[in-house]
């Protein structure tokens, strides 16, 4: 069986994801960082945007993170974000609309989040 | 009826009323402390999760940010307290005062000024009365709090512990709220957010129920930073103290629950004895009324015979 880390995905107020995978990709402020068993400890800043998660059954999870964190130690590795949404959860008529929304208001931080939104789905 | 038995008649509607009342307002929030308990519960991995992130930055990096180092002399310090928006939940939100009251004069014994920041109406009011300064308040969400709204308070405070004191800021951050333990004990407490110390650190993890027992004396493992030690340290903060703030608002708010069904618990009881000893002194005076009657019938008939036996001779 190959290696795993256990993963915890949690948002502000919920436990979005939790489970066991053999990679993580995520995008810090320095640029994307792949994590997989044994990696060195590691705490970094995370940007906003799609973190896939590849389980260890094969299956792939995507979610969108808005800002947050992630740390790495003994093989554990937690995703720490205000929001964050699994890419099934996520509505995407309704990301489009925000998205259409959010441009003609120019506000950028909403277009922001609706682009992770439809990011992540189409990655998933 | 007579008058009397009027008057309790009245009395007795009127408390049966009080009691349908407070037997509502106690089922309501009875249903919403498990609500705020759920809420709790889930806000907890978060800041599990964070916590020991804070603690591996704080033991595992040897920068001097200015949020983990006590300042020589503290000069200032803010006090965030929590109370509730409405009343009629017992002593909670006069216990969350009180416990404000002996943290400010605590600090300044030391010789700190206090800036106040409230959240909910009670604790407005309380200071509006008597006349003091308020530095920032917040009302209207202390029934059911959200991140948002623990964002929003923790703003100013991160804002003016960032702050120079001689321009304002502060050099403390002090918590004063309402701990909710169980169903039936919930303690005003107060505890310091910020500079942090490590073992206040340390032992709220452990408070928080970390799965591995014995934190105090794990060795944490050298952390690899990305971009680095201050940049996440400057990101982790502010989210540390949100965090804080909403779980603080969140138990507050389970204890505010927990509080009203209390208090609404024994005025629904107190309803209930004054009904009953009302329906003892109402039944007494209906009986005195008949008894009153029958003795008015039956002197009247003796007086009347006593006439008309004097008449027929």
């Amino acid at each position: 069986m190959a290696a795993e880390l256990h993963v915890e995905l949690v948002a502000a107020d919920r436990s979005v994801w939790s489970g066991e995978a053999t990679l993580v990709v995520a995008r810090t402020t320095s640029g994307d960082i792949g994590v997989m068993p044994g990696h060195q400890p590691l705490l970094g800043v995370l940007e906003s945007g799609p973190v896939t998660i590849r389980t260890s059954d094969g299956g792939t999870v995507v979610a969108a993170v808005h800002g947050g964190f992630i740390s790495f130690a003994d093989n554990k590795l937690s995703l720490l974000a205000e929001i964050a949404e699994l890419a099934d959860e996520i509505d995407v008529q309704r990301a489009e609309r925000a998205l259409e929304r959010a441009k003609s208001d120019t506000d950028a931080a909403a277009e922001r989040r609706a682009d992770v939104r439809l990011r992540a789905v189409a990655a998933h | 009826m007579g008058a009397q038995l009027r008057v309790y008649k009245r009395r007795i509607q009127a408390v049966t009323a009080t009691k349908k009342i407070t037997k509502a307002m106690e089922m309501i929030a009875a249903s919403r402390i498990v609500k705020a308990q759920r809420k709790v519960a889930a806000s907890m991995p978060y800041a599990t999760e964070l916590t020991r992130a804070v603690t591996a930055v704080a033991t595992g990096s040897n920068t001097n940010h200015p949020l983990t180092t006590e300042v020589e002399a503290p000069a200032r310090a803010a006090v965030l307290l929590l109370t509730s928006d409405r009343g009629l939940a017992g002593g909670y939100s006069s216990n969350a005062i009180k416990a404000a009251e002996r943290l400010r004069e605590r600090l300044a014994a030391e010789g700190k000024e206090v800036d106040t920041y409230i959240v909910g109406r009670k604790g407005v009011a309380y200071y509006g009365f008597r006349e003091r300064k308020v530095t920032e308040s917040w009302t209207g969400f202390t029934d059911s709090p959200e991140y948002s709204d623990a964002k929003k308070i923790a703003a100013p405070l991160i804002e003016s512990i960032q702050k120079d004191t001689a321009e304002g800021g502060v050099d403390e951050l002090h918590i004063v709220f309402t701990e909710f333990v169980s169903m039936m004990t919930q303690n005003a407490v107060d505890g310091r957010m910020l500079p942090l110390s490590l073992d206040a650190v340390t032992s709220a993890a452990d408070a928080e129920g970390t799965e591995k027992s014995g934190t105090k004396d794990e060795i944490l493992p050298l952390f690899d930073f990305e971009p680095s030690a201050e940049d996440v340290l400057d990101a982790l903060l502010p989210r540390y103290v949100e965090s804080r703030i909403y779980n603080a608002l969140l138990q507050a708010a389970a204890s505010e629950h927990a509080a009203r069904r209390r208090a609404m618990k024994s005025a629904t009881d107190n309803a209930g004895d004054l009904i009953k000893s009302l329906s003892r002194l109402a039944n007494a005076a209906r009986q005195a009324e008949i008894t009153q009657e029958i003795s008015e019938i039956v002197g009247g008939a003796g007086a009347l015979a006593d006439a008309s036996a004097g008449s027929d001779k």
